[in-house]
């Protein structure tokens, strides 16, 4: 049954825990209530053992169109800071499970940094990305000048920082911003079939790929490769490892349990 | 003076009809006229009830292409004019918009077709000429580059043979030469060309109108998935067209009515 919250809509559909976010008439632009309720579902996913993805969506016309201007219009240095509102965002950071965006239409500003935030993102065809900050005499806040950068190199980032511009979903697809392009009709579609396919795998591996790769964002290769190693032996101490490797010699699909 | 009703909307039955209304100018593109032109393909695209487009000219013309009076082009200050600019502002989101819009797009040529004007009917989904209708690659005789679309919308539509010599030579096509080169879907006789341009609107709406728009969005996919960027690459090298002497003599000339001479810069 679908939990209608304030600004967003969760649901539970089989494996997949799935965020709509729900401000249409602003276009989904993102205020603090509504990242913390995405934050708090994203928490509750990671201990509901039966949600093993999350997706996060918004509507055809925007999956984020920015953040809510008006709410930090008449913000000062000491007050914006003092308000913190940012931790919110860093908490997804922390989320165990893998999230993918599904993004169609517009995906600006914060809501570009939003889909960056998560594992992966399925665009529909009229998906468009973009930083605007500039125009308002501002710089992305939440992540926007490092996941971006890391994402499509540094001189495109700082094309589409600097300028505010914006990129449509085949460009950030050729960037490597995206993972797959589809008609509008079916974006959603597709990242639930992504979702129920990572769903099959055992979620301590996904858990450690995950884990593992995130961490290339704040080491060195070598402590890199130390951490993915450590994490590969670990897995030999699972169930799912014996049935994974049982499976593959006896020629079957593995039932994965997840102990 | 601010000229009026240089752009007619009917809407009758499904079908969306606009009318470029200059006849004395044969509907040459002025800068009002192509905002409005854009903000008609707008309305019709928004407008749930119309399920098919049909672009026509008033009097002899379909359209001249753009009116090198318009204010993005004259040259009357001292500084050249930019058509890159210009084309990136006015003409290319019209192609583009006639492109993206997922409903079909009828273009009801009724009289010469020519620059722009020709690029207009090329990007439309179907061509239905008046026999008396005629297409001109304009734009090297006055020293630019073929722009709205032309250079890849003639070389993907017919024989690139055929097509780099238009662009290149700008020969005026009867409607009979453009049908028999595979530009055109039909040739009428002027007194039933709007008749016949309803016949086929009607058909379509009547027709499987989501199989349709979807088969148009693979169809642009297949043919036309860098509009955008081959859009720009036309407006850069007008661009470049546009600074030259040889544009500023072509223009003169054709004002003066005598051979232009070209320098080649």
């Amino acid at each position: 049954m679908a939990d209608v919250k304030n600004n967003i809509i969760v649901d539970i559909e089989g494996p997949i825990g799935l965020i709509t976010l729900n401000r249409p008439k602003v276009l989904n632009a993102l205020n603090h209530e509504l990242m913390a309720e995405v934050v708090s579902a994203l928490e509750e996913f990671d201990l509901n053992e039966e949600v093993r993805v999350s997706i996060i969506t918004g509507n055809e016309k925007a999956f984020a169109a920015g953040a809510d201007i008006k709410e930090m219009s008449s913000e000062s240095t000491v007050s914006i800071m003092l308000k913190n509102n940012f931790a919110t965002w860093d908490k997804i950071r922390l989320i165990k499970k893998p999230i993918i965006a599904a993004v169609s239409g517009f995906a600006l500003g914060g809501g570009c940094e939003l889909a960056m935030t998560c594992d992966i993102i399925i665009a529909s065809e009229t998906a468009q990305f973009g930083q605007p900050e500039i125009n308002l005499g501002v710089i992305p806040g939440a992540g926007g000048t490092q996941r971006l950068t890391r994402l499509v190199g540094k001189h495109k980032a700082m094309e589409m920082i600097l300028t505010g511009s914006m990129i449509s979903a085949n460009e950030a697809k050729a960037y490597g911003l995206v993972n797959k392009v589809v008609p509008v009709e079916l974006y959603l579609e597709e990242a639930k079939k992504m979702a129920a396919e990572i769903a099959k795998k055992s979620p301590l591996a996904v858990r450690l790929a995950k884990e593992s790769i995130m961490k290339t964002y704040d080491s060195h290769i070598v402590d890199g490769l130390e951490f993915e190693r450590k994490n590969f032996y670990m897995l030999f101490s699972s169930q799912d490892q014996k049935e994974g490797m049982q499976a593959f010699l006896e020629k079957r699909q593995p039932a994965f349990s997840g102990r | 003076m601010a000229e009026e009703n240089i752009l007619l909307i009917e809407k009758n039955n499904g079908i969306g009809t606009i009318t470029l209304n200059r006849p004395d100018k044969l509907n040459a593109f002025s800068d009002e006229l192509t905002f409005k032109l854009k903000d008609a393909l707008k309305e019709m695209e928004r407008d749930s009830t119309v399920k098919a487009v049909i672009i026509t000219g008033s009097g002899r013309g379909f359209c001249a292409g753009a009116d090198l009076a318009s204010r993005s082009i004259t040259m009357e200050s001292a500084q050249k004019p930019s058509l890159g600019t210009h084309l990136r502002h006015r003409l290319n989101p019209i192609a583009v918009k006639i492109r993206q819009m997922e409903k079909p797009i009828i273009a009801a040529v009724n009289g010469v077709a020519a620059g722009a004007g020709m690029s207009l009917a090329l990007v439309c989904d179907f061509r239905i000429a008046a026999e008396e209708a005629s297409f001109i690659q304009a734009f090297t005789k006055i020293g630019l580059v073929p722009d709205t679309g032309s250079t890849f919308l003639l070389s993907r539509l017919i024989a690139p043979t055929k097509s780099f010599e238009l662009m290149m030579l700008g020969d005026k096509l009867s409607s009979k030469e453009a049908f028999e080169l595979g530009l055109l879907n039909k040739v009428v006789p002027a007194a039933d060309l709007m008749k016949e341009s309803e016949a086929l609107a009607e058909r379509l709406i009547g027709g499987a109108t989501l199989a349709y728009a979807l088969t148009k969005r693979a169809y642009n996919r297949a043919v036309f998935h860098d509009i955008e960027e081959l859009l720009e690459y036309e407006a850069s090298l007008q661009e470049i067209a546009g600074r030259s002497d040889d544009f500023m003599e072509g223009v003169k000339a054709f004002n003066e009515k005598r051979q232009p001479a070209y320098k080649g810069r």
